[in-house]
């Protein structure tokens, strides 16, 4: 079975066309049907340890770079397009869609997806969309909460964080106990973890530019997530990213939205500030 | 040396639970009994000579090596998609003893530093939280590293 494995992934690779070229990321830029100019290269916060961050958009090949500038093209549209029915759909025992409170998502979400993670006093602790939506869900529909990576739920993600598009991404640090978790998420992101022992940093900082086997990799900036990739034909969430990612070190995957993958998430948000939302990205 | 390698000797492993291909022979160093001194491993892990015909395979294949994922090789060209955030390994038979080789595979940190990114094979000093189906094994079997560090010093050619 093992043999039957590696022979199975050997045969596609000698499928997929043309060698990884050696390349760092491109300059290009990207402006989304022609009118959305996208920071994709921005001066880093202080503290970073790059001069400059840079999407993962320009380690992208022509053909996935043009996907994403043109939002026809762009197969995340399409989760774009159901998280606004969603977002006008009555759910719940109160009976309320999102638009019933909020209205038209086009003025009152406008940049709101730049700034999550966010600080939540009442929680205690940082939320991002997803964790917002649910409090929203619970408390004003009386609905379920979405489970993780609920298809509804990386909908309506999509959607609100596209209200951000162009927008530069920039996490507030000074609310509660905000810097806190950051410093917890910058530990995680320096831990090497697995069988593997790799960090974040071992591919994203040490490493960006190169290639492991195909993958070219970027700085792991989250500004594009939740993500289309085309490798899985899916909406992929930042979670379900952190998540494979420990997979692959072959270490045990922490639970989405857990006090760890929250903390990595305001770290990870922070290291990519200045680059605009590019929600929903394409990837490979 | 010497000294090293007796305490290696006597860590031969008789328990079937701590390699990575789940049986261990008699005649097989434990990964634990392994002492890596000046950067090189001179004993081998095994008593079977390692073969590089198969350890071709164990570098090229995913779930195994996965060698191709960081480092780039001509001699086996026919595979797409090398990587390079390792160096390439053409000619490394030329810059590397067999010693030092095994050392490298079996535990990279002993001779390239800690910050490297490359595994260590044959190593129990691993990362955090290791996903319970890997706890306690080694990426590679001790045969396993035998034939990768006998076909490594086929790789004479820069």
């Amino acid at each position: 079975m093992r043999k039957a494995i590696v022979f199975g992934a050997a045969a596609l690779a000698i499928v997929g066309a043309g060698a990884a070229s050696f390349a760092e990321p491109v300059n290009d830029e990207l402006v989304i049907d022609g009118e959305t100019k996208i920071i994709t290269r921005a001066k880093a916060p202080e503290g970073s340890p790059f001069e400059e961050v840079t999407s993962g958009w320009l380690y992208r090949t022509k053909e996935t770079r043009a996907l994403e500038a043109d939002s026809f093209e762009n197969p995340g549209m399409l989760y774009v397009e159901r998280g606004e029915e969603i977002w006008n759909m009555a759910a719940g025992a109160a009976g309320k869609s999102c638009a019933e409170c909020h209205g038209d998502a086009s003025e009152s979400m406008k940049g709101v997806g730049a700034h999550y993670p966010k600080w939540n006093a009442e929680a205690g602790k940082p939320f991002n969309l997803e964790l917002q939506i649910n409090a929203c869900r619970e408390a004003n529909m009386k609905a379920e909460p979405y489970k993780f990576d609920a298809p509804d739920q990386k909908a309506l993600v999509t959607y609100i964080k596209n209200q951000s598009l162009g927008t530069p991404v920039a996490i507030d640090l000074d609310a509660g106990e905000m810097r806190a978790w950051w410093e917890k998420g910058k530990e995680a992101y320096y831990t090497r973890m697995g069988q593997l022992n790799l960090s974040c940093a071992s591919c994203h900082e040490q490493n960006n530019g190169k290639y492991i086997r195909a993958d070219h990799l970027s700085q792991g900036n989250t500004n594009g997530f939740p993500t289309y990739r085309l490798k899985q034909a899916n909406m992929v969430s930042l979670h379900n990213r952190f998540r494979g990612c420990i997979r692959d070190t072959r270490a045990a995957q922490p639970k989405a939205f857990s006090d760890v993958l929250m903390a990595l998430e305001v770290y990870v948000a922070w290291r990519g500030t200045g680059l605009s939302v590019e929600t929903p990205a394409v990837r490979q | 040396m010497r000294v090293q390698m007796k305490n290696a000797v006597a860590g031969l492993a008789v328990s079937s639970v701590l390699l990575g291909s789940g049986i261990a022979l008699a005649g097989t160093m434990a990964p634990d009994a392994v002492r890596i001194e000046d950067m090189e491993l001179s004993q081998p892990l095994t008593d079977t000579a390692g073969d590089p015909a198969r350890g071709r395979e164990v570098f090229a294949a995913r779930k195994l090596g996965n060698c191709l994922a960081c480092h780039a090789n001509k001699d086996l060209s026919n595979e797409l998609f090398h990587g390079d955030v390792g160096p390439s390994l053409d000619g490394v038979a030329g810059r590397w003893s067999p010693a030092q080789l095994r050392a490298i595979v079996v535990n990279s940190k002993t001779v390239l530093g800690e910050a490297t990114v490359m595994p260590g094979f044959y190593s129990l000093d691993v990362g955090a939280d290791v996903a319970e189906e890997f706890a306690g094994k080694t990426i590679l079997s001790a045969q396993d590293v035998e034939d990768v560090v006998a076909y490594l010093t086929t790789l004479k050619q820069d």
